[in-house]
């Protein structure tokens, strides 16, 4: 064995939220009544290029979830047993390795060879000068940075994006080709109907968006190897590497909290919307009290007890790592806790709503159980509700994760996030001369994500959603009003509580 | 509607009691105060003696809910929960680690946060009223279309970065305003600015898209046609009949939040060193002063409640239809 | 001659995203000074999308395509927007058919009568308050000065209609558009409504446009009508003509579904038109009625027919009617048989559709009853105060008894709110009854533990009013309809000792929900589909289908053809009685349509603010009604016989509040026979034959009845 396969609590999480939506997928795919929604999200260009992006995103976010401890050498030698290194590593970092380990000795800029500080070096003829030396392991294979670089940053990129180009070309013609071998018509009309978004699913903008993201790609993973593309931090570590590592971390905040809240809320806001009488009493108290502490307080100073907790039980973490990962955990569960008051009222107003509907009362006239009646009448029918609000609360966790990170009460120091990032490049702005690009990074990696799951969730509300579709009649008149089903009546769901520090 | 107000100050008490609960829960049960002596002490080399002396320093050092040493009441009263936590429905919510009235600080410090928060919600409402009222009424057009893509835009940025870049535009690459700091008298107004703006801004993307939703429900109510079928030109139509129907969601919506803006806002008080109760907040974070961040918790919470009964007050201002029994 | 309005050839079409819809397709009508032209049609034909366009206020969706729409010489199409402003309000107003929503909720109804006033006839202050004081008097609005200063909530239904009517007169309109004005409202109401309209056109003589489905409202209303059909005029008439003898066949179809008194003494079934209304979207060659009609032929399917000239002004658009047609078919003689068998037929209309003769023997009276109610009662409590301590109550079901035979009818009849949907869910322990007895074939259901209660649900079933909201639009037909055959373990029909068998009971509950599609008259490969690919109709047969799956002996029915378009309602009240025959259902039929009533009921109990003021069998209570209410209520439904001279009977004011319902008689307040007595004590039982009693002080009370 190579390396020995290590499974954290969120990695256990992540796997059985991907087993969920796996069979979220099949379940969707037999019931009607779930696909169409779906196919209307299949058609919003928004939305469909938001969801590529995303794709990008989820791919290097799982493959940082594969946890895993290399075998090292054994330099005791001789005993046979292979022993496993101490530092647990995810497949990402495997792949990264250049990137993880090429750490030069402070601040160098994006694409620099030489470092951004000043040293005293020794000269050849014995004296000594403050010069900016050359980085360790940026632009190392130039001889003469000065003259070489830029052609050479040039050359690298061009080449890199157009393995990119060509990769593209390829998954282009694999869809045209898959694309008409399902409907049974020639090639090229299959790739012109692509071309006139004539497609059932919007592949123009898939199509538009990939070529984008992999022409960036291609060129950034032919420049890294050699570069630091964007730059390096205070103690020379590559800040690419950072931003992709800050990935996981926020995709893991954004869909395990929600996972998290998800039994609680459903269970709650049904109950309560459903029996009502003393149930609903209780329940209501409870999301009313815990809603009316300002959630960045409560989650302070969960999070600091959490802290205290950690800090004097700490028989309780074998490595950084683990540690480090139960404070995303434990996190996420207090984001969760939080946040599933918005949700719950939601639902029990909608099973208020629903239990009055003739359907219901003809269930009771049949005597059907309660339990059935909540399982096979209402909850298939909130289930919207529960998917708008997992996409739009989504992006408001990143966002909040770096909020929180700032205050102090989010991630644990040693992990990376966007918030970390951010908040240990915020005084570099006030360096001079100024270090921008490790907050340059966090922002466009930040924006790249949240935009692209901004539009994706307004893509899904607007499918999913009755009344949103009903008032944005006006914004898509142009194309033409869709006729709505006669049964979908105006629903009251909006957004989740979005934390708001 | 006295009765009223009375009955929800009533349902008020239970609820602050289970806020004092949670935070009781929080802050002595799942760590005992021992274990936080220890953490505040440094975990090694710690002796028994000094986490006794922390701890009577800031009286923990009696029983959590009952004492049986004393008599009386007093088994009650001479506990951490009562002097700690019940303590707080009197206001009295004891010294802060360096000594100083929590009660007092609070006192002083809410104003500056009142002179950030209060322009910030009242020019933001104004602001994003007028935004989401110029999409709706170019709606289906390319203004509409471009502001809602701004509008998901400005959302996608966290608030981090509005500060940290228009710290850097306005203060340090045009020097216009200071970068932080806060003043005294007419002083104030250069220090109020940025914050002021950068609130403003980072609330836009997300407020004017709702505020814009809210228009456009209303637009499709059957009174509008009617309104429009009295022969009405758009702009009364817009101003007149959907202006005043959505005002109640989004006016009732704001007046929950009036009381909080005493609590002022976390972040952008530290970035631009405002002595406010934010500031002060994130300072016990930071430096794990627990007696302080309990005390905002439950002013929050108190604040909190008060606003929800400002909100139902509201309604019965703005919508002629309610009327509280 | 010269019209107020004159439509050529207007089309109308709403975007959608797979075909657009031809909501309105080359109409064409003219309007005169002083008269009501009714525009008829079922839901979906396109007539709201005409008055609309009349109007130019589509949806953002819509776009008018071709035609032109002359107010006096002015082509209202060619104008621009702000030119059709002065006309919107002032030379044409608009009301609509929910009054609850077209009032803006937050302003005052002055502020809103005012608008109108303002805008086209620069008129403010004072000589405004005085001017909307005058409209306000006009419509009706009792002590005008003060309440028009209150908000749209604090009116009933009726008097927001009055509110809007107000609005629309402010303008002093040529032209007045009733998009379907009384649909939302109770028959007394609706009454009120309709003659208010009638007096204020007599004396402004403004020309008005009648937008409706009603036959009835029609028939009084209207001057002229035309009926509407799949977005195209069908045929236009003068209301004598056309209720005399209408030409169109769907027309005559219409008039022939309409349930009533003579069709059920001739045994009839109703003529129910098949199928649905065809979508708009698509293109149609020939004759857009010709899939449902049943005098259809070749050339019906070919071509589109053209206006032909029946009399005078009776205009058809029917091949049937073709003077070039019927004078080659005499010619050619042995030419297309088929299209000669029809053309000879036009004159006389089969009225029967099928015609058949459903035989409904009378059964004994002294046979037990299936279901006794005896004394039912109601209450909602209301929680006010500081500890929500219950200050009143709302007294739905105040003391209802009846009784159902097997195999008969009864119908339970009252306007909206007096508690009659209430009553239905009371006795099928939907609601916890507050008092009184509710027994089923001897078994007392009031307190039953829930267990017991459970294995009595198949015996009674119910049927809603809204066939959109009863069925789950996330199950399919199938599982809605074998839910109630696995809770209450009677999938299986015939061998019930068997049902546990293995393998088996799949198979004959499969068979079984077959069995109940056909039966329902859809086929079995419908069970797999979801409810939304359902029409109205067909849902409400869904609808039956779950019920008798179970196979109930009784069935509440709770206005289940309200929702339904006449022709469509034919089919399901046909449904219901062939049922009633084959399976000898009983029926609780709750409705507030009279119509119904007489077509299907064998006994009548009519309900005022949760109690029977009127009892006894059908012929009894509607020749010869002797409550005042009940009386009052039967004047007030529309008739569509063309030279009625009844004399309705007008209530003043609106249904009082079940929750401080009036002293002594409810009625009393809006009684037109009101005397001393009624204001004291509720009156006791008058029994006019072993069938047939009411509550009323005018009659002879029997000294020892007390019960309700």
């Amino acid at each position: 064995m190579f390396f020995k396969p290590v499974i954290l609590w969120t990695d256990a999480l992540v796997y059985l939220l991907v087993a969920i939506v796996i069979a979220l997928v099949w379940y969707v795919r037999r019931n009607e009544h779930f696909a169409a929604p779906w196919r209307r999200v299949g058609r919003s260009a928004s939305g469909m290029a938001a969801l590529t992006v995303l794709a990008f995103f989820v791919i290097i976010g799982l493959l940082d979830t594969v946890h895993l401890r290399p075998a090292v050498e054994n330099k005791s030698g001789g005993s046979g047993e292979t022993a496993y290194s101490v530092e647990v590593l995810s497949l990402l970092d495997l792949i990264a390795t250049p990137l993880r380990t090429r750490v030069e000795k402070t601040y160098s800029s994006p694409f620099a060879a030489y470092l951004y500080a000043r040293e005293t070096v020794e000269l050849p003829n014995g004296g000594q000068a403050r010069e900016f030396p050359r980085l360790e392991f940026g632009g190392a294979h130039l001889q003469d940075p000065e003259t070489q670089l830029v052609r050479d940053v040039a050359w690298r990129a061009v080449a890199g994006a157009g393995l990119g180009l060509f990769l593209w070309c390829m998954v282009v013609a694999f869809l045209a080709a898959t694309l008409a071998h399902r409907s049974g018509e020639p090639f090229l009309s299959a790739l012109s109907r692509i071309r006139h978004d004539d497609t059932a699913v919007s592949w123009r903008a898939v199509c538009l968006m990939l070529a984008v993201t992999l022409l960036l790609c291609g060129a950034a993973l032919a420049l890294c190897g050699s570069y630091h593309i964007l730059g390096t931090d205070k103690v020379g570590q590559d800040v690419f590497y950072q931003a992709l590592k800050s990935i996981r971390t926020g995709l893991v905040i954004g869909t395990l909290t929600t996972l998290m809240m998800l039994p609680f809320a459903l269970l709650l806001g049904i109950t309560a919307g459903y029996f009502r009488g003393w149930v609903d009493d209780v329940i209501q108290y409870l999301y009313t009290t815990l809603s009316s502490i300002p959630s960045v307080l409560l989650i302070a100073a969960a999070v600091l007890m959490m802290q205290v907790y950690m800090d004097t039980h700490p028989e309780l973490f074998d490595t950084v790592v683990a540690r480090a990962d139960l404070r995303l955990l434990f996190l996420c569960i207090i984001l969760g806790v939080t946040s599933w008051t918005g949700l719950c009222r939601l639902l029990r107003g909608e099973t208020l709503r629903l239990r009055e509907l003739e359907y219901i009362q003809a269930a009771h006239a049949f005597g059907v159980s309660h339990w059935r009646i909540i399982s096979r009448h209402i909850l298939p029918n909130v289930m919207h509700i529960v998917l708008i609000a997992t996409v739009m609360d989504f992006s408001g966790l990143v966002l909040a994760e770096a909020v929180l990170s700032y205050v102090g009460v989010g991630v644990d120091p040693s992990m990376i996030s966007f918030g970390t990032m951010i908040n240990a490049a915020r005084m570099e702005m006030a360096r001079e001369p100024m270090v921008w690009w490790a907050l340059f990074a966090a922002f466009s990696f930040m924006f790249a994500l949240v935009l692209s799951a901004n539009l994706f969730a307004d893509a899904v509300q607007n499918a999913f959603d009755p009344r949103v579709r009903l008032s944005t009649k006006a914004k898509t008149s142009l194309r033409g009003k869709r006729q709505g089903e006669p049964e979908t009546k105006p629903v009251s769901a909006s957004a989740g509580d979005r934390l708001s520090p | 509607m006295l009765n009223y107000i009375i009955r929800r100050l009533l349902y008020a008490i239970p609820i602050l009691i289970g806020v004092n609960l949670i935070t009781f829960t929080l802050f002595f049960v799942v760590n005992t105060p021992d274990d936080m002596a220890r953490m505040q002490l440094g975990i090694k080399r710690v002796t028994p003696e000094a986490i006794d002396k922390w701890k009577q320093e800031r009286g923990y050092d009696k029983p959590l809910m009952f004492n049986q040493a004393e008599n009386g009441v007093a088994k009650f009263t001479r506990t951490v929960f009562f002097e700690k936590s019940i303590a707080m429905f009197a206001f009295r919510f004891g010294r802060a680690d360096d000594g100083r009235d929590i009660a007092h600080e609070i006192k002083t410090r809410m104003f500056p946060s009142l002179a950030i928060a209060l322009p910030v919600f009242l020019l933001g409402l104004g602001v994003y009223l007028v935004f989401a009222l110029t999409m709706v009424f170019f709606r289906a057009t390319y203004v509409d279309f471009w502001g809602v893509v701004l509008c998901v835009a400005l959302m996608s940025i966290s608030s981090l970065f509005y500060i940290i870049g228009g710290q850097f535009l306005i203060s340090k690459l045009w020097h216009l305003v200071p970068i932080s700091g806060y003043g005294q008298g007419l002083d104030i107004g250069k220090f109020l600015v940025l914050p002021v703006m950068i609130g403003v801004i980072s609330g836009a993307g997300a407020n004017t898209r709702w505020y814009r939703t809210i228009f456009l429900e209303e637009m499709g109510k059957d009174y509008v046609r009617t309104a429009r079928a009295k022969g009405l030109p758009e702009r009364i139509v817009l101003f007149r009949h959907v202006l005043r129907n959505a005002l109640i969601p989004i006016l009732t919506g704001a007046v929950v939040v009036i009381p909080l803006l005493f609590l002022g806002s976390l972040i952008a008080e530290s970035f631009f060193g405002i002595p406010g109760l934010g500031s002060y907040t994130i300072d016990a974070i930071h430096s794990q002063d627990f007696a302080v961040v309990r005390a905002m918790v439950f002013l929050g919470s108190l604040l909190y409640i008060v606003g929800l009964i400002m909100t139902d007050i509201s309604y019965t201002l703005v919508d002629p239809r309610v009327r509280l029994e | 001659m010269s019209y107020v309005l004159e439509i050529n050839d207007l089309e109308t079409i709403l975007h959608a995203e797979e075909a657009p819809v031809r909501a309105v397709d080359g109409l064409t009508l003219n309007i005169m000074k002083g008269e009501t032209f009714a525009l008829l049609g079922e839901s979906g034909c396109g007539k709201s999308m005409a008055a609309l366009s009349v109007m130019r206020l589509l949806p953002e969706a819509g776009e008018i395509m071709a035609g032109s729409v002359k107010l006096g010489n002015e082509d209202l199409l060619l104008l621009p927007e702000a030119a059709m402003r002065g006309i919107r309000g002032k030379r044409i107003s608009m009301i609509f058919q929910e009054p609850m929503l077209s009032l803006n909720p937050v302003m005052t109804v002055a502020e809103q009568i005012g608008e109108v006033l303002q805008w086209h006839f620069r008129l403010h202050g004072a000589a405004a308050q005085e001017r909307i004081r005058a409209i306000l008097n006009q419509v009706g609005i009792p002590e005008a000065a003060r309440r028009m200063n209150e908000y749209p909530f604090q009116f009933s239904g009726g008097m927001k209609q009055r509110m809007m009517i107000a609005m629309a007169l402010a303008g002093e309109p040529e032209l007045l558009i009733a998009d379907e004005p009384t649909t939302a409202l109770d028959v007394t109401i609706q009454a009120q409504v309709l003659n208010l309209m009638r007096d204020l056109q007599q004396r402004d003589g403004m020309a008005i446009l009648l937008i409706t489905h009603d036959l009835g409202v029609a028939a009084q209303m209207a001057h002229r009508v035309g009926i509407m059909y799949a977005g195209e005029m069908v045929e236009t008439a003068t209301r004598e003509a056309f209720f005399r003898g209408p030409a169109h066949p769907y027309s005559r179809k219409l008039l022939a579904s309409l349930p009533g008194r003579e069709s059920r003494h001739k045994g009839l079934r109703l003529a129910a038109i098949s199928g649905n209304v065809p979508s708009l979207s698509r293109e149609f060659a020939g004759c857009r009625f010709a899939d449902r009609c049943d005098h259809a032929f070749k050339l019906c399917h070919e071509a589109a027919p053209g206006w032909a000239v029946v009399a005078g002004e009776h205009h058809v658009r029917c091949h049937l009617f073709d003077p070039d047609l019927l004078r080659r078919s005499g010619e050619r003689g042995s030419g297309d048989e088929e299209s000669q068998q029809t053309v000879r037929k036009p004159g006389r209309a089969d009225e029967s559709g099928a015609g058949i003769e459903l035989k409904r023997e009378r059964r004994t009276i002294s046979s037990p009853p299936l279901l006794s109610v005896t004394d039912l009662k109601v209450y909602f409590a209301i929680h006010k105060g500081l500890i929500k301590n219950v200050v009143g109550h709302v007294k739905a079901v105040d003391g209802v008894s009846l009784e159902i035979r097997q195999g008969k009818t009864l119908a339970l009849v009252g306007e909206s709110g007096c508690g009659k949907t209430t009553v239905g869910k009371g006795i099928l322990q939907l609601v916890s009854p507050s008092a009184g007895s509710v027994r089923y074939n001897g078994l007392e259901l009031v307190g039953l533990e829930r267990k017991r209660l459970r294995k009595m649900r198949a015996e009674f079933q119910l049927i809603f009013q809204d066939p959109y909201s009863s069925l789950n639009p996330r199950m399919r037909i199938v599982d809605i309809i074998e839910e109630g055959m696995n809770a209450l373990n009677v999938g299986v029909g015939g061998d019930t000792g068997e049902y546990r068998a293995e393998q088996q009971p799949e198979v004959s509950t499969r068979r079984r929900v077959d069995a109940l599609l056909e039966s329902v008259g859809l086929p079995a490969e419908t069970k797999w589909r979801y409810p939304h690919e359902f029409s109205g109709g067909q849902r409400q047969r869904i609808a039956i289908a779950r019920a008798l799956a179970v196979n109930p002996k009784l069935i509440v029915c709770d206005e289940p053809t309200s929702a339904l378009d006449v022709s469509v309602q034919a089919q399901i009240l046909n449904l219901l009685r062939e049922l009633q025959n084959s399976l000898g259902l009983a029926y609780l039929f709750i409705t507030h349509n009279i119509s119904v009533v007489e077509y299907l009921a064998d006994e009548v109990a009519v309900m005022y603010l949760g109690r029977i003021v009127e009892r006894g069998t059908v012929d009894e209570v509607l020749t010869t009604p002797r409550h005042p209410y009940t009386q009052a209520l039967l004047s007030a439904v529309p008739v569509i016989e063309p030279e009625s001279t009844r004399h309705i009977i007008h209530l003043h004011g609106d249904l009082p509040s079940p929750v401080n319902p009036p002293s002594g008689c409810h009625f009393h307040p809006r009684c037109p026979r009101v005397m001393p007595v009624c204001h004291e004590t509720y009156p006791a039982t008058s029994a006019f034959s072993s069938t047939h009693t009411a509550h009323c002080y005018l009659y002879p009370q029997e000294p020892d009845s007390r019960r309700f």
